[in-house]
């Protein structure tokens, strides 16, 4: 009756109470596995094409898809630049081996360093080379996926809300299970799928230069931002309501602005319209439109 | 003892291919009848799927439309309701479940609430219905909800009042909200819902939910049957396809009724007076 009461109750922003962010595991690992079945199944494909870097995302991704399709039907790619730690290696090893997927490396430093040598050299903005390595990544993604297998997406609700990701590079993909799980519900999820400890506890980090991590270049925690947008998105709370609760006027305002700027990211590519009838605006079928 | 046996299809039907659907229908009505159930029930849409956008105008059919007559022929063996998208003489298309019995469609039900708001969007590509109606089903007087329209009070009473002891909901519910500590968000509150209806209006509620996905949304089954003395006669499970298979005894019925006469004492003329007051209409008393 407490349990119940306390799921029914009022749920109160209040900066230091984590707690609405706790999911149900095994609830959750039921619902995202069936949708990797299903979608999958549905696009008329049969295997799983994941990046795996090491990293806790697609360690969680990778488990779900073994258990949704088979270990048999999931292809792990581990794409290391020359900057990439053996760690992440090791890890990326890992996770192929708990949970019986077929890991193949593929280096990508030398497309990467060929196209830079010509079109900016070592001048090149480091988001540029960044951006150039994820999209690069996701093009061998899309091409193992040939012919019958699907590229599943590792981006987390909260890269998500704060844009903190490549248009059509790490954010591209067929199906995303894990789009709408915070980084803080990830780790909780990953936990209980039996992700190993070390994956889970490591500081984040995407390895686009030396020494970064997420939360160091984002200049806050993922714990302080999954709360604020838990309670900004999931409960619709107005940045006055969020301020009057306690939270940090400044980080209110600095990830409003990330959401509002990012948001181009996580549409489609919108479409002058022009004639009668128009892809996106006026064409509205399902995706999952099948064959009768 | 009066009973009968209802059977509920919680089943994933495709998208927008209504001739694999009626396959699929054809299936569980013949596992329903080995079972040896008087009424088999699908959910909302069972024909067509349910988030069909587009697609909706060209799934429709009249309710005498042809592509129809397998079920109505399977009918003469056992009682059966499904979901498809009717479309009017008017050319209108609405969210519609049908009751077919003895070869014949006896009734249709045009959903009356349409969702369209946070994941719905029904009121953008359907009409609404315009009335709740009881019907003569298998184990007594029943009406059909569809799904929100269940989540209305109203209309669970207006089905009650006009006599109805069975109420049907086809559903396709979205399953979301899933906080520690707790079932299933929507779970919760659509159980609150079929055991608080059942009870306080002493009628059996069948709550027939769907499962699989649709572009990413998943449909979380559970459906069930509650008794009118608020007992879950049976449950499927969540997420997965199911037959389930409950008895309703319609002298349970007259037993909570004669208990627990709520119905009996509902003052209808109260409430009748109060809302064509409030909104000005006239009323011709008869006292």
């Amino acid at each position: 009756m407490t349990e119940s009461l306390a799921r029914t109750g009022v749920i109160r922003p209040d900066p230091k109470d984590p707690s609405p962010l706790r999911i149900d595991e095994a609830l959750v690992r039921k619902m995202l596995v069936s949708f990797v079945r299903d979608e999958t199944v549905k696009a008329g494909l049969k295997r799983a094409v994941i990046g795996v870097s090491g990293g806790i995302d697609s360690a969680v991704t990778a488990a779900l898809a073994s258990e949704a399709l088979g270990p048999d039907n999931v292809l792990g790619l581990f794409t290391p630049y020359r900057r990439s730690s053996d760690e992440s290696r090791l890890h990326a090893q890992a996770v192929s081996k708990a949970f019986g997927f077929r890991l193949e490396e593929v280096p990508i430093t030398k497309q990467v360093d060929a196209y830079f040598a010509d079109n900016g050299g070592d001048t090149a903005d480091r988001i540029r080379v960044g951006n150039k390595m994820a999209r690069e990544r996701k093009s061998i993604e899309y091409d193992r996926s040939w012919p019958d297998g699907i590229v599943i997406g590792t981006s987390n609700k909260t890269e998500l809300l704060l844009g903190y990701g490549t248009q059509f590079g790490d954010m591209a993909a067929g199906i995303n299970p894990v789009g709408d799980l915070y980084k803080t519900q990830l780790r909780e999820l990953a936990a209980h799928l039996g992700i190993p400890a070390e994956i889970v506890r490591k500081a984040p980090t995407a390895e686009l230069w030396e020494g970064q991590t997420d939360e160091g270049e984002l200049g806050f925690t993922y714990a302080e931002a999954d709360l604020l947008l838990y309670h900004m998105v999931d409960r619709r709370l107005r940045p006055a309501e969020l301020v009057a609760a306690g939270f940090d006027p400044k980080l209110v305002t600095r990830i409003r602005e990330m959401v509002r700027r990012s948001h181009y990211k996580r549409v489609m590519p919108i479409i002058a319209k022009v004639s009668l009838r128009t892809v996106g605006h006026d064409f509205l079928y399902p995706r999952d439109w099948e064959a009768d | 003892m009066s009973t009968v046996r209802v059977a509920i299809a919680q089943c994933a039907p495709a998208l927008g291919a209504v001739h694999r659907n009626l396959e699929m229908h054809r299936a569980w009505i013949a596992k329903a009848r080995d079972a040896g159930a008087g009424l088999v029930i699908f959910p909302e849409l069972s024909l067509t799927g349910y988030y069909l956008k587009d697609l909706a105008a060209d799934v429709a059919c009249a309710a005498d439309d042809p592509v129809l007559a397998p079920i109505a022929e399977a009918s003469r063996a056992l009682d059966i309701s499904a979901g498809f998208v009717e479309r009017s003489a008017d050319a209108k298309l609405h969210i519609a479940q049908g009751y077919w019995s003895g070869g014949k469609l006896v009734h249709v039900h045009r959903k009356v609430y349409l969702p369209t708001y946070g994941i719905f969007d029904d009121g953008r590509y359907f009409g609404q219905g315009d009335r709740f109606e009881t019907f003569a089903a298998a184990g007594g007087t029943a009406g059909i909800a569809i799904c929100e329209d269940l989540w209305h009070v109203s209309t669970p009473y207006l089905l009650a009042a006009a006599g109805a002891s069975l109420v049907f909901c086809p559903s396709a519910s979205p399953g979301r909200g899933v906080a520690e500590g707790g079932d299933l968000g929507t779970a919760e509150s659509c159980r609150l819902m079929d055991r608080f209806y059942a009870q306080y209006l002493t009628i059996y509620v069948v709550y027939a939910n769907r499962v699989g996905h649709e572009d990413g949304i998943a449909f979380w089954g559970g459906s069930e049957i509650v008794a009118p003395d608020g007992t879950v006669v049976a449950r499927a499970p969540e997420f997965d396809e199911h037959l389930l298979v409950g008895e309703i005894d319609t002298e349970l019925v007259a037993r909570e009724r004669a208990r627990n006469p709520l119905l009996r004492d509902e003052r209808e003329d109260i409430v009748l007076r109060n809302l064509a007051s409030r909104l000005g209409l006239p009323l011709d008393r008869r006292d």
